[in-house]
């Protein structure tokens, strides 16, 4: 996120809490959906809503620790860089996001 | 008092509280006679310790035991103390302070000790007789008045504040409930996992926490009378207790004119933005951060004296702090970066017998942050190294045992014990008749000694007790069996994580990973699931599914494609439809534009394209023609194929479609370690393909044949027989005790067929033909189980209850 942050426009898509801990919902765009997931420390993460592997929805896995696994064929995707760990490769793209007072900021694009 | 020395300079302090007279003594150890000093304090009250208020409270302490500065303190010191004057003015330009009774007196330095306020919610019924705060002497009058056996409190905030008071009241006979608005208790010092063993321990003790539950109004006439959520829970309550937070006192810094944020702006001297007027304590933020724990307050208060009685420019620099609960019978600790970030790992020590957990944050192989919960006692060893933060080295290996390492291992210490200490709790076995045993019937295994002598058989957490034991008595001789874990967050195999579930009444998922050591803060996608489903078959009735345990299909009721859209298949009792159920299909194909339709292998219809978003309203239309979820995404109970039967078909001997029927609505909704498919065919020559099934039923002339443990799939396997029988009761006895036997011996992902391979035919058909008590309780554990689940998810989902978050985004941005 830090490295990130600069020139980076930020938009408030939700509170916290409308995720449930250790979910994810998407964010729809023009550039398709992005996937906002939060894990059981309320850490919060964003990621290109497509498993690198088959295009898997990763909203839909299952988040745990500061990973998720897609539901397709179960890779196990970093939700800090967007890498897929263990034996598999690939990578997903990732994006700015941070939490203020309970909202929740993604950044997207550069400032207008 | 000595008022008449001239040549010394003013220093008059506003604030008679901790982080003022702290001050006030440390410029008195570096320049005794430097400042006349006058004291004014609104709290009629000489100085007390207000960290003791929550032994006040309960009783551990009484007021003059937590007085700080007696009013001879003053005296001696020659300070003229001001209490129970509040100070509203001062006139910056005159150097002058005026309180509230017109006292006034020049200054020639001021420090300003305002401290903080509690905040009080901004809530309808804030003002009724017995809501009150938790910050002064006064408060804990208040609550001291209403505090009795049989009365009852309520307390909003479950941080520090709020529990110590909550634990106060519990100890005055009080039935005391916590509303906390945060996911979890204390998130500002613990992680979720400590949060939780803090949590079951305060409930433990009586009490009633609420966790993410938002105050909406507080209910009564004069005299509050009960605490209303805005989920509209109504609790009944003589007390109210607000210990939501505390803001910095700025206000009269504010109204002089000085610069103000959150607090009163300091430099790293401690001045404000007039040179002659410093601040210190809650009322002040430095760098953009308040504070309102003592630690930093103490080096404040060091860091303001060297530079006011100008011993040295000494900068305030916010060192790391520890919290304690002052919670008797409760231990815990934390400090510094405890919840930790994207760049420190961490190491976890969980103990769930002990009620043990340990979490260490690092980074860079230094200590950042600390959580002990359950054991405080190594939390000074552990918050030196953080201070120090030096590396940690070869420490690494062993840092999180404390500082006195464990060195011996549990084969040499379990052998040091006497004969007669107990190794088994459960049931109640002694180390001797282990060893007896053992040495007796040449016992070699971990399942020898359970079977022979019970010992680890229930709960099992003395397993490792037991093999140090067989290690001991056997020396190399002994080889334990190889046991594949359930996955990498565990060492434990399916098998051993269910019996400790049952044994040890585990009955949540965090309270499994926290007694069984999972290595893992939550878990993983592998053993999620698994550990949500052995909670349903251990616990029907009470364990609460936990839907982000579930995988996607099971979780959204639907089977995700690979387009990511999703497919529904309706039941279909025993494959058989109706001319009402088809049109309802077909007039919701075309109202939700679904792509195809398809005939599945089960006898269903498939309805395969459908978005995510029009799910709800899919189900609610097939649900208003009398149509329920077919489960055919589930590790559930899927179909029951049938043939025609005796009705029609001229060879049927027996109504296997009846039957049929009668097997689904009996068996439908269950969970199973893997998915489950029936089938009843009408005659020998099967055309229902019961011998591919997990349960087959074969109709014959004289009855009915049983088969159990078929499936298709990559590998076919054809069933094995398990028994004839003559009754369709007894058909539906049998199913229901062989899939309650598989649903409590199968281990998750594990399909009946190598379930039945890895027990054996003779094992289940000892289990549930020969002993007919058994298939008898086998059979009322299901049924017993099937009254939770025989309720139709897409009902509930589609109804007004249904937590509806996932099936839309959250926003759109285009």
């Amino acid at each position: 996120m830090d490295g990130m942050a600069r020139d980076v426009f930020f938009t408030d898509v939700g509170a916290l809490n409308d995720i449930p801990r250790l979910g994810a919902r998407t964010v729809t765009t023009a550039e398709g959906d992005i996937a906002i997931f939060r894990n059981n420390q309320d850490e919060i993460f964003a990621l290109r809503d497509r498993c690198p592997h088959k295009a898997g929805p990763l909203s839909q896995g299952i988040v745990h620790g500061r990973s998720v696994t897609c539901p397709l064929h179960g890779w196990v995707i970093s939700l800090e860089t967007g890498q897929a760990m263990g034996a598999d490769s690939g990578c997903t793209h990732r994006f700015s996001v941070k939490l203020e007072d309970g909202r929740i900021l993604l950044g997207i694009g550069a400032k207008p | 008092m000595d008022m008449n020395i001239v040549d010394k300079q003013r220093l008059v302090v506003i604030g008679n509280g901790m982080a003022g007279m702290r001050t006030v003594e440390e410029i008195l150890a570096r320049s005794p006679g430097k400042f006349q000093i006058t004291v004014f304090g609104a709290e009629p009250q000489p100085n007390y310790d207000r960290i003791m208020l929550s032994p006040l409270l309960a009783g551990d302490k009484t007021f003059d035991q937590i007085v700080l500065n007696s009013r001879q303190w003053y005296q001696d010191q020659n300070i003229e103390l001001i209490a129970g004057e509040h100070v509203d003015w001062i006139d910056r330009e005159r150097k002058l302070v005026r309180g509230a009774a017109g006292t006034e007196r020049p200054y020639d330095l001021l420090l300003l000790a305002t401290g903080s306020n509690p905040f009080v919610l901004p809530l309808p019924g804030k003002d009724l007789e017995g809501v009150i705060t938790f910050r002064s002497v006064a408060d804990v009058d208040d609550m001291l008045k209403v505090a009795g056996p049989g009365k009852r409190a309520v307390v909003i905030g479950g941080g520090l504040l709020g529990l110590e008071a909550a634990h106060g009241l519990n100890l005055r006979g009080m039935e005391v409930s916590v509303i906390h608005l945060m996911p979890t208790l204390m998130e500002r010092q613990l992680d979720a996992s400590a949060a939780h063993l803090l949590e079951r321990k305060l409930t433990a003790r009586g009490m009633n926490i609420y966790t993410g539950a938002n105050t909406e109004a507080f209910l009564g006439d004069e005299r509050v009378r009960a605490v209303k959520l805005k989920d509209g829970t109504e609790i009944p309550t003589d007390l109210v207790v607000m210990a939501v937070g505390i803001r910095p006192n700025s206000g009269l810094g504010r109204a002089v004119g000085l610069a103000c944020e959150r607090g009163i702006v300091v430099d790293d001297a401690m001045r404000t933005s007039d040179p002659a007027i410093f601040a210190v304590g809650e009322c002040v933020e430095h760098r953009g951060q308040t504070y309102g724990l003592v630690a930093p307050i103490w080096d404040m208060a060091r860091a303001l004296a060297d530079n006011i009685t100008a011993t040295a420019e000494t900068a305030f620099v916010p060192a790391a702090t520890g919290t304690r609960l002052k919670v008797s019978g409760i231990e815990m600790f934390s400090a510094g970066e405890f919840m930790g970030d994207k760049t420190t790992e961490d190491v976890v020590l969980r103990d769930g017998a002990r009620g043990i957990y340990k979490r260490l944050v690092l980074r860079e192989d230094r200590l950042v942050g600390v959580v002990c919960f359950g054991d405080a006692s190594d939390a000074p060893w552990y918050f030196d190294l953080l201070r120090q933060g030096e590396a940690l080295g070869e420490l690494r290996e062993t840092v999180i045992f404390g500082p006195v390492a464990a060195s011996a291992d549990t084969a040499d210490s379990v052998m040091s014990l006497p004969d007669s200490s107990e190794i088994c709790g459960c049931n109640g076995i002694k180390k001797g008749t282990i060893l007896a045993a053992i040495a007796q019937h040449g016992l070699a295994t971990i399942d020898d000694v359970r079977t022979r002598t019970k010992a680890s058989a229930s709960c099992g957490s003395c397993t490792g007790l037991v093999e140090g034991l067989l290690k001991g008595a056997l020396g190399s001789a002994y080889a334990p069996a190889a046991v594949k874990p359930m996955c990498k967050c565990t060492s434990l195999g399916h098998d051993e994580v269910r019996r400790r579930i049952v044994g040890g009444k585990l009955k949540t998922i965090e309270d499994a990973m926290q007694i069984l050591e999972w290595t893992t803060p939550d878990g993983c996608g592998s053993c999620r699931p698994a550990l949500n489903y052995y909670m349903i078959c251990a616990w029907p009735g009470e364990y609460v599914d936990d839907a982000q345990s579930r995988f996607v299909n099971e979780r959204m009721h639907a089977n995700i494609q690979k387009d990511g859209t999703y497919s529904v298949v309706p039941r279909m009792w025993g494959g058989v439809t109706s001319s009402t159920e088809l049109r309802a299909i077909a007039d919701v194909v075309d109202k939700y534009k679904i792509p195809t339709v398809k005939i599945t292998g089960g006898q269903r219809v498939d309805m395969l394209g459908v978005k995510k978003e029009d799910l709800r309203d899919v189900w609610r239309d097939l649900n208003a023609a009398g149509m329920v979820s077919g489960h055919a995404y589930g590790k559930a109970l899927r179909t029951v194929k049938t043939c025609v039967g005796s009705e029609w078909c001229r060879f049927g001997v027996q109504d296997s479609t009846a039957l049929g029927i009668t097997l689904e609505r009996m068996t439908w909704g269950s969970w199973h370690p893997h998915k489950v498919k029936l089938a009843v065919s009408g005659c020998p020559r099967n055309c229902a393909e019961a011998t591919i099934k997990d349960f087959g039923v074969v109709a014959t002339e004289a009855g009915w044949d049983l088969h159990i443990g078929g499936n298709g799939g990559i590998k076919v396997r054809a069933t094995d027989f398990l028994c004839k029988v003559t009754t369709e009761q007894e058909v539906l006895e049998y199913c229901g005790a062989f899939l309650q036997l598989y649903r409590e011996e199968g281990r998750y992902l594990e399909r009946t067929a190598p379930y039945v391979e890895r027990v054996g035919v003779p094992y289940i058909q000892q289990k549930m033909v020969e002993d007919a008590a058994n298939r008898s309780a086998l059979y009322q554990r299901f049924m017993y189980a099937q009254r939770f689940a025989q309720s139709d998810p897409w009902a509930e989902q589609s109804g007004p209850a249904a937590d509806v978050r996932q099936y839309s985004p959250m926003a759109e941005m285009v």
